[in-house]
């Protein structure tokens, strides 16, 4: 089949700047052909390539003695103890969930689970954060009914327990929802499967299911902006198999204790494309790849469709040649397809043959290694405006109007519908903090929070960076674990513009510092960027996925109180309101600068709860909402009521960081005020659990009422 | 006390089974439904919950048809026992070992939460565990597990003490709020609440573990 002639319109339409295009011709002296355009395309897309984040990311700090493998592989890995190591990483899928929220969300999740289990973990573990636009907005509810039961239909089906996330509403995501998908999975630590391929002549060998004309050109539509021509990518959405995503998982298991993998690498964005070329420059090594050999689910594709499908639930790997009957019998009795389609050879050349033509012979470390990366402009975000003279608060209206809005209502409507004890090793399921799973057959747990706060990023990017490292931090510990390490999703506008790529430096500033001064070093992550929509960019979305270890079983801390214990707050409070959320849910305003972040104050109070772990009949971090919302939560969830004594807004609401609730039994309170004491650590006696009510200040109510409030509001909100 | 747990391509709990089925006592092996007979001796078969199949087609539907569900059949027939969960359920109503289906939830929705429960019947071995008319409490996890059947089924089973569990704030849809349901020889459970996620401390709750130290209590006391 002739392939089209090369024109500006072409590629312009594969999203390749002029000065990119020149850099091709440059490289190979001649004009490209379509497949080899299409090729390009895949590797150079912001998606793939990092090109305007790189220069910034590099700053990260990603070393620690409990890190197994940093970026740059499929997933971070971080040691667990017990000779095993836990392989996790975050990954955004916003675009296609916007044009298509079930098959959208489904494959962002399966994506992420490929992830995983491409290292030789069994995923244990999923969380997912969510971001719509305004609840009221035509388009919202069916993105999340869609966007959750392809979560759902996904993981469930697949059989990995969800254990946690966040989902807010706010205007800036009318035209761009945000899908952050998190998997986590466990490997003994000495049989870790990476990408580099090596040793000449062996086969490249194609697994898992077969691949279609979906997802074309997916990878290059996800680093661009919407407009009104959005209907029209539909077709660039992948269509999930949890099904044969799951034969698939077990499959590569065992196939993997064969033996007979080399180096492995799953097919997510670009496919065919990115997964030869990754596997074959992270070993120095060629590929050639002989497509009429790949198993084609439809007639007549042609070589650009092969290389750029993204069809899920498919894998490339090569294989020692003396186990290739080994693998072949695992693939058998899976029912999944298995074809040797190409070879690893000495010379740097990625070749792709197709009925007998050379249809691309590109020099193939250039692809990854001369992508461009950019240094774009950018601007320091201003500071904020001071917050201005506020209404006075009625602390009770104040409480109800958080937790009757969608952002703090409680979200069982959407984890009741994902399976969050498959596995049967969930101690913690979503709703309460970090989520909590044993490490099977033995007496650790793993903690995972996901965690940011948009409006403290827009309104200060270093400041927010930071501050969803520490609340993330605190959730762990909060929950008994011990941080261990972080993977970051980054979801910002377009980079092109300088205000866009200052909120983008300056959160991975704030991240860096944080993740430094609280030993959380990041081990994956992902950018997704050109979140805009007609020009209107999403608030600024680093999502911090991050992981803790808790050693033993009674080391968890509870997150319910008794009738008779004291609420104490850890860490100082000043009574910040700037950004917080009862001024967004009240009074509708962003106003003000956010809570600031004192790292080594976080750092010692974190400590502090650790060490007193024993102490505390249940703990909770300090974040959105303040006090209030925070003893409501816990009250809630024990069905015990709460006393605050004080009736102040500042007191109920701030958003200070570095704070924990802390449920204490009150024969001990006087004791670890001592001990608070003596460790320099602010701690304040701020009301008592038990009784009916939920009493703030002189305000109060039933809280059988309040809770039937908090449960109802979200799935009232969502009809 | 011997049991075999079937793996269909995409069980996903045939793991949790086996592990609360040995932690109660019982020697378990695993088999592939491409198999066509079960270990010498099995006394109890296992089928888990998941998505066999992908639950295309129907939920269950598939794996009914699989080779190792003639061995089970067989097994039932000569009086063994059979218990499943969830997806396991399915397929039995699918085998037609267990009579009725299950349909989609009323709310169209999948629903995973720990639900009351009453043990209507404490009459078998897999709820000897238990005194009839126990409250309990047990995890659900399902699309499709609202359960329906004709007026004379529904009768015959009411009729002849065969409800095992009712929902005591029926969550799905299902017909007289049933739960689970026993066979007519009493050996074979279907059910969709998943005893094996509150088997244990660690899962909060440990109601679902006397349903498999009553069963093997029962079974290695009178062998089949």
């Amino acid at each position: 089949m002739t392939e089209p002639e090369i024109t500006p319109d072409l590629i312009e339409a594969h999203g390749l700047a002029p000065d990119e295009y020149q850099r091709i011709l440059d490289l190979l002296d001649r004009t490209p052909t379509f497949t080899e355009l299409g090729i390009f395309s895949a590797m150079w897309n912001e998606h793939c390539s990092y090109k305007s984040s790189k220069k910034w990311l590099r700053t990260l700090p990603t070393e620690g003695p409990q890190v197994i493998c940093g970026p740059g592989e499929n997933a971070g890995i971080v040691d667990v103890g017990d000779g095993l190591a836990l392989v996790f990483k975050m990954e955004s899928h916003n675009h296609p969930s916007y044009i298509e929220p079930y098959q959208g969300a489904a494959t962002g999740v399966g994506g992420i689970l490929r992830d995983v289990f491409t290292m030789g973990a069994r995923p244990v573990a999923a969380m997912n954060a969510l971001s719509f636009g305004r609840i009221d907005h035509p388009k919202t509810r069916s993105l999340v009914h869609g966007v959750v039961e392809g979560i759902g239909g996904y993981g469930n089906a697949f059989g990995v327990p969800c254990v946690g996330g966040e989902v807010r509403f706010h205007a800036s995501y009318d035209g761009n929802c945000l899908v952050n998908a998190f998997a986590a999975g466990l490997a003994p630590a000495d049989a870790i499967f990476y990408s580099a391929a090596s040793g000449v002549g062996r086969p490249v060998v194609y697994l898992g299911a077969k691949t279609g004309r979906d997802g074309v050109g997916g990878a290059t539509m996800a680093s661009a902006e919407f407009d009104d021509t959005i209907e029209e990518k539909r077709p660039t959405v992948q269509v999930g198999d949890p099904f044969t995503e799951k034969r698939l998982m077990e499959a590569c298991l065992e196939l993997m204790a064969t033996g007979a993998v080399v180096a492995i690498q799953d097919m997510g964005a670009a496919g065919l494309t990115c997964s030869a070329v990754e596997m074959g420059d992270k070993g120095d090594l060629g590929i050639r790849l002989d497509l009429d050999r790949v198993p084609c689910r439809e007639t007549g594709m042609t070589a650009y469709e092969m290389m750029l499908s993204e069809s899920q639930e498919r894998m490339l790997m090569v294989l020692d040649p003396a186990h290739e009957d080994a693998a072949r019998a695992v693939f058998d009795k899976w029912d999944l397809d298995f074809a040797v389609v190409g070879e690893t050879i000495p010379e740097d050349r990625f070749v792709v043959v197709h009925g007998g033509e050379v249809k691309a012979d590109l020099p193939l470390k250039a692809l990854s290694g001369e992508a461009p990366e950019y240094d774009r402009p950018w601007e320091e975000t201003p500071p904020p405006a001071p917050l201005p003279i506020l209404p006075k608060i009625d602390p009770m209206e104040g409480l109800r109007a958080l937790i009757g809005s969608p952002n703090h209502a409680c979200k069982r409507w959407i984890y009741e519908q994902y399976d969050t004890q498959v596995m049967a090793d969930t101690v913690r399921p979503p709703g309460g903090g970090s989520g909590l799973i044993r490490v099977h057959g033995t007496d650790r747990l793993v903690a995972f929070t996901a965690d940011v706060t948009p409006r403290y990023v827009a309104a200060d990017p270093e400041t927010g960076g930071a501050q969803a490292v520490a609340e993330a931090f605190r959730n762990l510990v909060a929950s008994g674990a011990r941080p261990l390490a972080v993977t970051d999703n980054l979801n910002f506008g377009n980079p092109e513009k300088p205000r866009i790529m200052g909120q983008l430096v300056g959160a991975i500033r704030g991240i860096g510092a944080a993740c430094r001064a609280l030993d959380m070093p990041v081990v994956s992550g992902n950018v997704s960027l050109y979140n805009e929509t007609d020009g209107r960019g999403i608030l600024p979305t680093p999502t911090i996925g991050a992981v803790g270890l808790i050693d033993r079983a009674e080391d968890v801390i509870g997150a319910h109180p008794e009738a008779g214990d004291l609420a104490m707050v850890v860490g100082r409070s000043t009574g910040h309101l700037g950004q917080s959320a009862v001024l967004a849910e009240l009074l509708g305003i962003a106003a003000g600068p956010p809570p600031p972040v004192d790292l080594e104050a976080e750092r010692r109070n974190g400590a502090f709860v650790l060490e007193h772990r024993d102490w505390l009949r249940a703990a909770t971090d300090l974040g959105d909402g303040g006090l209030a919302l925070a003893a409501f939560e816990m009250a809630a969830a024990a069905g015990v009521g709460v006393r605050l004594d004080s009736g102040e807004a500042a007191d109920l609401f701030g958003e200070d960081q570095g704070r924990y609730l802390l449920a204490c039994p009150f024969d001990w309170a006087e004791e670890l005020m001592v001990r608070a004491g003596r460790a320099g650590v602010p701690l304040d006696h701020v009301g008592r659990f038990g009784g009916d009510e939920v009493c703030l200040g002189r305000g109060r109510a039933p809280l059988a009422d309040l809770t039937a409030i908090w449960r109802g509001a979200f799935a009232a909100a969502l009809g | 006390m011997k049991a075999a747990v079937v793996v269909f391509p995409g069980s996903n709990c045939d793991r949790d089974l086996a592990t609360a089925l040995r932690v109660a006592g019982a020697e378990v092996a695993m088999v592939w439904h491409k198999d066509t007979a079960l270990p010498a001796g099995t006394d109890l078969v296992g089928l888990p919950g998941g998505f066999s199949f992908g639950d295309y087609l129907r939920c269950g539907a598939i794996a009914a048809r699989a080779p190792i569900c003639a061995a089970v059949a067989e097994h039932a027939a000569r009086g063994g026992y059979v218990l499943g969960i969830c997806n396991g359920f399915q397929v039995l109503t699918e085998t037609g070992l267990l009579p009725g289906a299950l349909m989609r939830n009323r709310a169209l929705k999948y629903i995973c939460r720990t639900v009351p429960l009453t043990v209507a019947t404490a009459d078998s071995a897999f709820t000897a565990g238990y005194a009839s008319g126990a409250r309990i409490a047990l995890p659900i996890a399902h699309h499709d597990g609202s359960y329906a059947a004709d007026p004379d089924t529904l009768a015959r089973l009411t009729g002849e003490g065969r409800v095992a569990f009712a929902y005591d704030d029926n969550p799905n849809g299902s017909v007289a709020d049933i739960a689970g349901i026993l066979s007519d020889n009493r050996r074979v459970l279907g059910m969709m609440p998943h005893p094996e996620r509150a088997a244990d401390p660690a899962h909060g709750n440990t109601d679902g573990a006397r349903l498999f130290a009553g069963l093997v209590e029962t079974l290695a006391a009178a062998p089949a």
